[in-house]
Order: C-alpha cells, then structure tokens, then sequence
C-alpha cells in the first residue's frame, strides 16, 4: 500500500507545485517507487515543472472517464526511473473529478508505487478537497505572512475534518508545514513573520524552511525539480525536507542571515 | 438565494428561441436554533422560553427555529402543535420544521405545514451537493436544505471537550452546556456553547458564551487575543478589548448588561 501525501496551502502561488515536484523527485531519488499527481484541472503546470509538457498524451481525466487506462497517461521521467507523472487535464474543469474517479486511479496507483504525492489546486473547493481527501500526510506550503499563515490554517481545518480519514474516524491526516520562500533578511528587518511566529499560529510539526531564492524560477523555467539543483540553498533545503520527511531528524538550515563577500554574491546559487 | 448566472453548460446554439433560465436550484445549508423539546406541557415551555428571548429579543426575532423531538419520552403521546406553533409566534420566532419524531408525531408537524428535517446524519458534502443530484423528498423543507446545527459541530448535546486546535473557519458549538478548548483557536474560528467557554491554548478566534442568553456565562482564557468575545449577546471586538488585557488571562462576564473583561492570578 502507498503513502498518499497532499501538498497544499489554501492560498496560490505559495510553491505547491514546486514543493510537490521536489517531494516525489526527492522520495524517488531516494529509490522509492513514487508518482505524483496534478490536481490543478484546468490550470495545470506540474508537467512544466517536471519538464514533461511535450509528452503528454493522457491526463487524468482521461483515465477517471475510462478513456484511457493508466499506464497510458503515466509518463516516467527521464531523470529517475521510479518517478512517473500523471498530468492534469487543460481543457476540463475540476467537477471531472469524482470520488470514486479519483478513489479508484489512487487504488489502482497504491498497487504499484510506495509514494503518491497530491499536488493541490489553490482555493478550498471541489479540486483542492478531491487532492487532499484520500490523504495519509498533507504538507501544508505557507509563505511566512498573515494571508498565507490565515488560508493555511483553514486548509488544516478541513483536513482535520473532511477527509476520508476525519468521516470514518480512523487515525488523523498527518500534518506538517513547510514554510516556503523564507527570507531571513527580511525577518530580521521585521518585514516577515519569523518561523516561530508562524509555528506558534499554526502549532504544527515543521518539516522544513526554504529560503527565497532565484534558483526556484531558474529551475522552474528549465522544467528541473529544484530539489535536483545541490548547489543551490533551495535545493539543499527541499532535500532536507525529503530526508525529514522519511524520518532523518535534521537541524533546519538557511534561517539565518548570510554574510555575503563578494565572491559567493557573484556566485550565489 | 443569490441570484446565480448562467450557467456555461446552457446550450446558446439557439438564441431565438433558448430563453435564459429565470432562476438555478441550489441547496444550501443553514445554522439554526433548535428548540429541544424535554416535556409536553407547552405552557411550561412559553413560561420559560418567555424570559429567555426578553433577554436577547434580536436574536429570536424573526429567527427560523427548528423543534426537536427526539428528547421526548419515547411512548410519548402528542405534541400540541398548534399550540405550540402559536407560543413561538408569539415569541417572534418562525417555527419551519421538525427533528427526530415518531411517525405520529411528523404527521402531526405536517399537519402544522412544518417540515420534517433528517437528523444530524445529514454530512455537510450532501448539503452541498447539487440539488437535482438528491431525490428530493415528499415533504421537504421550504428552505431548501436546512441544517439544524453548524457543519463542524454535528448535533452535539452537553458540555464539549475539544483537544485539537481550532482552525480558522472551524465553528464548533457545545449546545446546552459548557465548552472546552485545550489547544489554541485561530483567527477565524469561531466557539459557541450555551454554558461558559473555557480556552487554554491562545484564543485568536470569536468566542460566544451564552449563546441561548444565559446572563451567567464566562468566557475564561489564558491568552486572550479573541477577535471577539460575547455573552448573551453583548460583545466586544478586538478593537474595543483594552490593549493591556491581551495576551493575559482574563475571565469576561456579565455585571448589570455591562461586559466586563478582568485579569485572573
């Protein structure tokens, strides 16, 4: 049986996709057989991120409709062999996915994979509630400011309420935060919430801080899961996420404020 | 019921002859309050619920209420609708249905043109659904779906405790009692109870105490950053809690109509 795990946050354009990319490349990387999923029908960009936007033939909804079975949609990434993606569909909209649609693909996807990770669509409607309700973890991406800490928040109310899990009274969703384009120089001038505050609003396990960083874009128009770029602060800090995630207690990095020569300002990743 | 647009499915092929629809069907669900019936004797009921809606007459003002039944002893014999439909008239309220009674007892309500409402089994999701996607029922309610008690609080009765946090958007209601919250309660959350409200985590949220209007109910907390806080329907913003009492623990009563916010140890 697979882990399902749901990226979300409630809020857009905090790095769920990126967040989601990173996760299934970092679990993969790591040998586990994983897939990941893009619930964002009609907005769909996983498969930019992953890089495999020219080979898509089926999407998801394809297979919830039985148009196609899913070994057809699934596209395995060059990169690593235990990776597969399942895109979204551009031209439905999100009511195409149905419960049992979506139950029956992430049974069938359970057989053969040990990781499915959910990237969510933004908002609490029916996409973002078919990502998150077949869930065993969520990984709830906040930026370190109110309206995100806010939406958040609401997002882990209806994780603790309407997922399968919460209706049929078993074991709660896992929860953890993840605390996405941290700046620590702007913590420090008072611009930001700190990790502490935010952990105090949330009271939530933090599965790691990825600090603000141009190598998420560059990665991002290069179609490379950022978690791939090692030389890059986020790169390292989403790799510590994985590792934490499968249960490496790791301290968190990139919290503070660098001194910059100027050397590592040319250089910087 | 808002007005909805057209929807894209509505086939505009033909505009000459397609008129737009006039109007969408569409379930939504409702908070409302349920007046627990314990005895028959309706007179006993007016002489106490006279005095309770004295105390907060805005909010039972044209207020729909929902009677429940399933309180009453089981071999029962029958409720005086008519009576007691006139009684809560009288008081201002809108009876609009009834809960949990025996096959007689509905035919009774019916008789009354109250609706027969589910019991609390009823999810949020089905409320949500659509309403073509439901066999609609022979005697549904006029308002659409009608759900008696707030979506994340399903039908619960007597004190509450609560040992999770309370996130935004949460509203959790302990009817007829206390309410306890271990953990903290966001921004946006909302705690109701009939009885005293006790929270021991940071109280961010709205905290109604009182809510049926018992005059005696306290509000206490440990950390009080409450974006409101009320008592049998007198309250207070954030705005208007001095800035000094925030972040301590205070308790918030009632002394003659006048909230009172005081520190504790």
């Amino acid at each position: 049986m697979a882990r399902t795990i749901v990226i979300t946050s409630g809020k857009g354009g905090v790095g769920k996709t990126t967040t989601a990319a990173a996760m299934a490349m970092g679990l993969a990387q790591r040998g586990h057989r994983t897939v990941v999923i893009d619930f964002d029908v009609g907005l769909r960009n996983l498969d930019l991120i992953m890089g495999c936007e020219r080979r898509v033939v089926y999407d998801f909804v394809n297979v919830i409709n039985g148009e196609a079975n899913l070994n057809q949609a699934l596209i395995r990434d060059k990169r690593c062999d235990s990776l597969y993606v399942l895109p979204a569909s551009q031209t439905r909209d999100k009511e195409a996915l149905t419960p049992e649609g979506v139950g029956k693909v992430l049974e069938e996807l359970s057989k053969g994979h040990d990781y499915i990770v959910c990237d969510s669509p933004a908002g609490i409607e029916h996409g973002a509630t078919m990502a998150m309700y077949f869930a065993d973890d969520a990984v709830v991406v906040t930026n370190p400011e109110v309206s995100s800490v806010r939406d958040s928040d609401r997002m882990l109310g209806i994780l603790s309420s309407k997922s399968r899990r919460a209706k049929q009274g078993d074991e709660p969703i896992k929860e953890h935060l993840l605390l996405t384009r941290y700046s620590a120089d702007r913590v420090e001038r008072g611009e930001m919430l700190g990790v502490d505050d935010v952990q105090e609003i949330l009271s939530l396990n933090l599965l790691g801080v990825i600090p603000e960083s141009q190598a998420v874009l560059n990665a991002s128009n290069a179609g490379i899961p950022v978690v791939l770029d090692n030389a890059s602060n986020a790169g390292q800090a989403y790799n510590d996420m994985v590792a934490r995630y499968l249960g490496e207690d790791l301290p968190m990095r990139f919290l503070a404020t660098e001194r910059k020569g100027i050397f590592s300002r040319l250089f910087r990743g | 019921m808002a007005v909805q647009t057209v929807p894209d499915s509505v086939d505009h092929s033909n505009p000459g002859t397609q008129k737009a629809p006039a109007f969408e069907l569409r379930a939504s669900s409702f908070t409302l309050p349920v007046i627990r019936l314990l005895a028959l004797d309706i007179d006993a009921v007016e002489a106490e619920l006279a005095p309770k809606v004295e105390q907060a007459p805005g909010f039972f003002q044209n207020a729909p209420v929902v009677i429940e039944l399933g309180a009453l002893p089981p071999q029962g014999g029958s409720v005086a609708f008519p009576q007691l439909v006139g009684v809560l008239r009288g008081l201002g309220m809108i009876p609009v249905g009834v809960r949990g009674g025996s096959t007689q007892q509905n035919e009774a309500a019916r008789a009354m043109e109250l609706a027969i409402l589910g019991d609390n089994g009823r999810t949020s999701r089905a409320a949500a659904e659509p309403w073509a996607e439901r066999a609609a029922p022979a005697a549904s309610p006029p308002a659409a779906e009608v759900q008696a008690q707030p979506a994340e609080a399903p039908g619960h009765v007597g004190s509450l405790l609560i040992d999770r946090p309370v996130r935004s958007g949460q509203r959790i209601y302990a009817a007829g009692g206390d309410l306890t919250v271990v953990g903290p309660v966001s921004s946006g959350a909302e705690l109701m109870a009939d009885g005293n409200i006790h929270v021991y985590g940071p109280l961010r949220g709205r905290v109604i105490a009182g809510l049926q209007g018992d005059l005696s109910a306290r509000i206490f907390c440990r950390d009080l950053q409450a974006e409101l806080v009320s008592v049998a329907g007198h309250y207070r913003v954030s705005e208007n809690i001095p800035a000094e009492l925030k972040g301590h623990s205070v308790q918030v009563f009632l002394d003659h109509d006048v909230l009172r916010i005081e520190p504790m140890g």
